[in-house]
């Protein structure tokens, strides 16, 4: 499914943060967001979603604006991997992936086959499989963070967002998570910090300053000594990595 | 995966919904049984089969009169207050998600006392309509007041429950007002009962009104059952599972006031039951609100009933308000859960 998005605007009180934002996702792609801390990136996604109105402007998933489609249809299509989910409440994994069953269950429909299928298919993608019994408090944020994606994958969506998915993950499951939010048969907007990863596995990325987007396109022309100068403030230099030939950035410690 | 896996502590449920059924009867039972004048549990059966149109069996009037009138009506609606409150406590926590959450905290029961104080001393209006009407018209306004400091509850869970520190405080000012300035020392005597408590004075038009408000409330929750559960990591998250947040909450926060505003106008501002039990129950049965509910609701309406037994018994030839009981109860219960609960160095 599509996303596009036509000058969105959203802020709070007097100051704006996403001033004027217009972008398009193809269906199937994976589209990267950056930009330094308070560019707007969570505030953009949640608009995205649907989680928060835009001030003007629309967006529209698969051709339809989401602010006419009612939140259980639209949840059923699109799933949210919030950043820091917490909760003092003593749940499982299992009960917290199977939460993503939620909008796909009426109000008193019993647990299904499909549902049933979903959840362990959403464990095992994560690699939480043999941890679903264990208490949600008792895990660390790398895992909660997986048992979240796991919860979005039991959804079933066509699109998933994800705000910084990689935070608190160790470099190995930041490679897992970011290979699978790939290969997934879906469209995704993946808010990130770690701008080789973006490059790495984002198949266009776009880049956010104070609420505006002041770049987009694929990480060969985005990725640019110039712009990392300008918006992230850094002093790098970028070459095409010989291993997997995609823009590496190497940053000087100046 | 093994089915006890795919639905968490079944048998736990049943186990306990069994029990309580079976506690509950045995403490209505009890409590139909004991009081000033103890009347054997045969007598007490043979004159609810009687009072029921079951059987037309010789026992004295006086007897058929205490155990049918006055101490049946009063068991049971010790049983559905306790039932109530204990599903408010339920519903406050999982939407406001705090562990504190309680009618009795928000200021709904302040709001409630200094209604019905402002109809004993005020004398507004007359009669025993009115009183229930000050208690209604008050529980909505400490509901409202709540809402108001709070943004309609959306400003995170800590404010909410400062709000609802805040309504307290104010309203039980005003009651304490309003009896010192105004009142003389009979009525003085007679706010205080009510303000911890009484199942004194309950009879058979409590218990219906009580049961309608208390089944149909419990019927809309259990239908809610799944979107509580949404609840789990916030409003956004929710709202990011399809949950329409802003109609779910409404219906929930309105659900409860009335709840509360029935009880309290009936029974007076009881405490600890919509904190302790839930907490009690979750333990048991786990967080998921299709199992929690009508586990809070067994479990609510058997501590209640036991509560008002121990209430009569305690001291010979008099009642202790009910408030007093459930707090000399609740508050250790809830001292062990903290305890329990406590992060783990």
């Amino acid at each position: 499914m599509s996303i596009v998005a036509e000058n969105l605007c959203w802020g709070v009180k007097h100051r704006t943060i996403v001033s004027d934002v217009s972008l398009a996702v193809a269906p199937g792609e994976t589209l990267g967001l950056i930009g330094p801390n308070g560019s707007g990136k969570s505030s953009l996604l949640k608009l995205l979603a649907g989680l928060r109105r835009p001030v003007s402007g629309r967006v529209m998933i698969h051709g339809q604006d989401i602010s006419q489609v009612p939140r259980r249809t639209l949840s059923q299509q699109v799933a949210f991997v919030q950043q820091n989910a917490a909760t003092d409440t003593n749940v499982s994994v299992l009960d917290v992936v199977r939460l993503g069953r939620t909008p796909h269950r009426s109000a008193l429909s019993g647990w299904s086959r499909d549902d049933q299928a979903a959840v362990m298919t959403a464990l095992e993608r994560v690699d939480m499989t043999g941890r679903r019994a264990q208490a949600w408090q008792t895990l660390s944020g790398g895992e909660r963070q997986r048992v979240h994606i796991a919860r979005a994958l039991a959804q079933s969506p066509k699109i998933l967002f994800l705000d910084e998915p990689t935070n608190h993950l160790d470099i190995h499951h930041q490679i897992e998570i970011l290979r699978l939010v790939r290969d997934l048969d879906l469209t995704s907007v993946v808010a990130l910090h770690d701008l080789n990863l973006a490059s790495m596995f984002c198949d266009r990325i776009v880049v956010l300053q104070e609420g505006r987007v002041v770049a987009c396109g694929t990480p060969e022309t985005v990725l640019t000594e110039p712009l990392l100068r300008e918006v992230f403030r850094v002093q790098a230099g970028i070459s095409a990595s010989p291993f997997h030939s995609r823009p590496h950035i190497h940053f000087m410690a100046g | 995966m093994t089915p006890a896996e795919t639905d968490r502590a079944p048998l736990g449920l049943a186990l306990l919904l069994a029990a309580c059924a079976v506690a509950l009867i045995l403490a209505i039972a009890l409590a139909t049984a004991i009081g000033d004048y103890t009347i054997g549990l045969s007598t007490v059966a043979l004159a609810i089969t009687n009072g029921l149109g079951l059987t037309g069996a010789e026992i004295s009037p006086i007897e058929q009169s205490v155990v049918w009138n006055l101490r049946l009506s009063r068991a049971l609606v010790a049983a559905l207050a306790g039932a109530g409150l204990a599903i408010c406590g339920a519903i406050l926590q999982a939407l406001l998600r705090n562990a504190l959450a309680e009618p009795f905290v928000l200021g709904v029961s302040a709001g409630a006392s200094t209604g019905a104080v402002s109809v004993i001393v005020l004398g507004v209006g007359a009669g025993g309509l009115s009183l229930s009407l000050g208690a209604f018209a008050g529980a909505f306004s400490a509901f409202a007041l709540v809402a108001l400091l709070s943004n309609g509850a959306t400003s995170g869970p800590n404010h909410t429950i400062l709000a609802g520190v805040a309504a307290s405080q104010l309203f039980n000012a005003l009651t304490s007002y309003i009896v010192t300035t105004l009142g003389n020392a009979q009525q003085a005597r007679d706010v205080m009962f009510w303000l911890l408590g009484s199942f004194g004075g309950v009879r058979w038009p409590d218990f219906q009104l009580l049961l309608a408000v208390v089944v149909v409330s419990l019927a809309i929750c259990i239908y809610m059952a799944r979107s509580l559960d949404a609840f789990t990591f916030g409003d956004e998250d929710a709202a990011a599972l399809g949950i329409p947040v802003a109609r779910i909450r409404l219906i929930m926060f309105a659900v409860t006031a009335v709840l509360t505003a029935t009880i309290v106008s009936m029974v007076g501002a009881i405490g600890f039951v919509g904190l302790v039990v839930p907490h009690a129950a979750r333990y048991v049965v786990g967080p998921l609100h299709l199992r929690l509910l009508p586990a809070c609701a067994l479990v609510g309406a058997v501590f209640m009933v036991s509560a008002d037994i121990v209430s009569r018994v305690i001291v010979a030839q008099q009642t202790v308000p009910i408030g007093v009981v459930t707090a000399l109860v609740g508050v250790p219960f809830f001292a062990i859960i903290l305890y329990r609960a406590r992060p783990q160095p």
